[in-house]
């Protein structure tokens, strides 16, 4: 049992009656000759792992490495805890997890990439918030990292999860559709819905490029972090609304790819290009690593 | 397909900042210390694309030395390698350099010990996921997630004929196989995936049977 498409991944949880996350999982046994309770007990010590980088900036205020970003995941949490908010606190919450994961992540600190490191911050920051809320259990939202893991593995085959190759579409892009999938099967939808909230959460991120200040992981991955983990909680309440992609998940996945290819080197984790050349992000730069050489 | 498993996109566990430029480069640097399979003294980068520009700000330099000197993507230990470098009496260079036409985070690896080099090209491809290129001028690839045989010997007829007996006499089932040789009868290498993990024995057993064998490396990432 094999899939490269989301089409045919939605087909054989379809054919066989099961979820998404099951078929990942056999097809994992079948792949590594590991047992199920094997691989659930790896994935439940990544969980664990992405728990406590999701918790860690949450309870104190971290600083980066080079000293230019950190405390965000802090200030929203204090914010929240004022009690006036737009948007629902439990929402927010999630929000200040995926930037504690990702503020862990520029100290070195460790965390578990998802897909990669720079949009490390979104599936924990959605799937710590839904621990919180008690209406799930711990094995459940485990299993749905694998509901997460099918759909990376789809997006990095016949796409990128690389911002060095496909622009930060390719990493927060694929990060925020992962986790939107996650919840559309915790929350009880149906195959083709989780292929939807790939769509719809893919869609809103095409396009979006990876122009770090300095190189660093930074600015902006840190708060497109925060932002997208609530982009994913949004897409997968619309796929379970019923909103459907209109353009199929597949083809949004092949237009990913294309116009990654499309994107010039500056604006593909070079460091050079877009908020990297800015006035402020050339100055930050320096600031960090000195004069240009 | 390039990715095939769950843990290829949830994980790895690794210390920050990314996994292209942090976790790759730890898992390349590994990759080159197991091939050349002894206490390395000196290394030299050169890095190309996305590698050469950001370098600095994603600690790949770091995480390269870091893998040199044995450690792996979970360690807290990658942001101090310069100083364990220091410590253990390994030199190191960094430059920029055009390698050719590889994925942008491309690095080539010059790695020696007291008596012997290796010549390394890999490229980190994304999500940690490694992939080696090139290997002392031989194009050779390989990603080390499955245990890997490295083989260096003479082009000879037989040789494959003869690995691939003696490895399912041992209850290997090969994943993966290709040589790549110098010229006909000249040096070549081979590259040979298993699905199961390799025992001392069957290198042992590999050594003594095969007389065209010069040297054998196992290649496994964490």
């Amino acid at each position: 049992m094999s899939f490269q498409y989301l089409h045919e991944l939605i087909a054989l949880a379809e054919s066989r009656k099961v979820s998404i996350a099951q078929v990942m999982l056999a097809v994992e046994e079948e792949q590594t000759g590991r047992t199920s309770e094997q691989i659930l007990q790896q994935m439940e010590k990544q969980f664990t792992v992405m728990e406590a980088s999701a918790r860690k900036g949450v309870e104190q205020p971290i600083r980066s490495r080079s000293g230019l970003t950190g405390g965000d995941a802090y200030l929203v949490k204090e914010y929240i805890e004022k009690g006036d908010t737009f948007v629902a606190p439990s929402t927010l919450r999630a929000m200040s997890y995926a930037l504690s994961v990702s503020e862990v992540n520029a100290g070195m600190g460790c965390i578990v990439a998802t897909p990669t490191a720079g949009a490390a911050g979104i599936l924990p920051g959605v799937l710590i918030s839904i621990l919180d809320s008690g209406k799930y259990r711990r094995e459940a939202i485990v299993m749905s990292m694998l509901t997460a893991a099918a759909v990376g593995l789809v997006i990095a085959n016949s796409a990128s999860i690389s911002g060095a190759a496909g622009g930060c579409q390719a990493e927060v892009g694929s990060a925020t559709a992962m986790a939107a999938a996650a919840l559309v099967e915790i929350g009880k939808g149906t195959p083709q819905q989780v292929g939807h909230a790939v769509g719809l959460a893919l869609k809103n991120s095409l396009g979006l490029v990876c122009d770090p200040v300095g190189g660093l992981v930074e600015i902006p991955c840190i708060i497109r972090n925060g932002l997208h983990a609530i982009t994913a909680l949004a897409a997968a309440d619309m796929a379970l609304a019923g909103v459907k992609s209109v353009i199929p998940p597949d083809e949004v996945i092949q237009v990913m790819q294309a116009i990654g290819q499309e994107m010039p080197l500056s604006l593909r984790e070079t460091g050079i290009g877009g908020l990297a050349s800015t006035p402020t992000g050339k100055r930050l730069r320096e600031s960090v690593f000195g004069k240009s050489d | 397909m390039k990715y095939h498993s769950a843990f290829d996109i949830i994980g790895p566990i690794m210390v920050g900042p990314s996994s292209s430029h942090t976790a790759g480069a730890v898992r390349i640097g590994n990759i080159a210390r197991q091939v050349l399979g002894e206490e390395p003294v000196h290394v030299t980068f050169h890095l190309m694309g996305s590698f050469a520009e950001t370098y600095r700000g994603h600690g790949t330099d770091l995480a390269l030395l870091a893998g040199v000197l044995g450690l792996t993507t979970e360690s807290e230990q990658v942001p101090d390698a310069d100083r364990i470098a220091a410590a253990s009496g390994l030199t190191y260079g960094f430059s920029q350099a055009n390698l050719g036409w590889f994925h942008p985070n491309t690095v080539e690896v010059l790695l020696k010990s007291k008596q012997h080099s290796i010549q390394l090209i890999a490229s980190s491809l994304g999500g940690g996921k490694v992939e080696v290129q090139e290997l002392d001028g031989l194009p050779v690839k390989f990603s080390g997630e499955k245990p890997t045989l490295i083989l260096y010997h003479i082009d000879q007829r037989g040789f494959i004929s003869m690995i691939s007996r003696l490895l399912d006499a041992n209850g290997y089932n090969i994943a993966r196989l290709a040589l790549e040789r110098s010229r006909r009868k000249g040096a070549a290498i081979t590259v040979c995936e298993v699905d199961e993990e390799l025992t001392d024995d069957l290198i042992a057993s590999l050594a003594t049977t095969i007389p065209m064998l010069k040297t054998i490396r196992v290649v496994k990432t964490f």
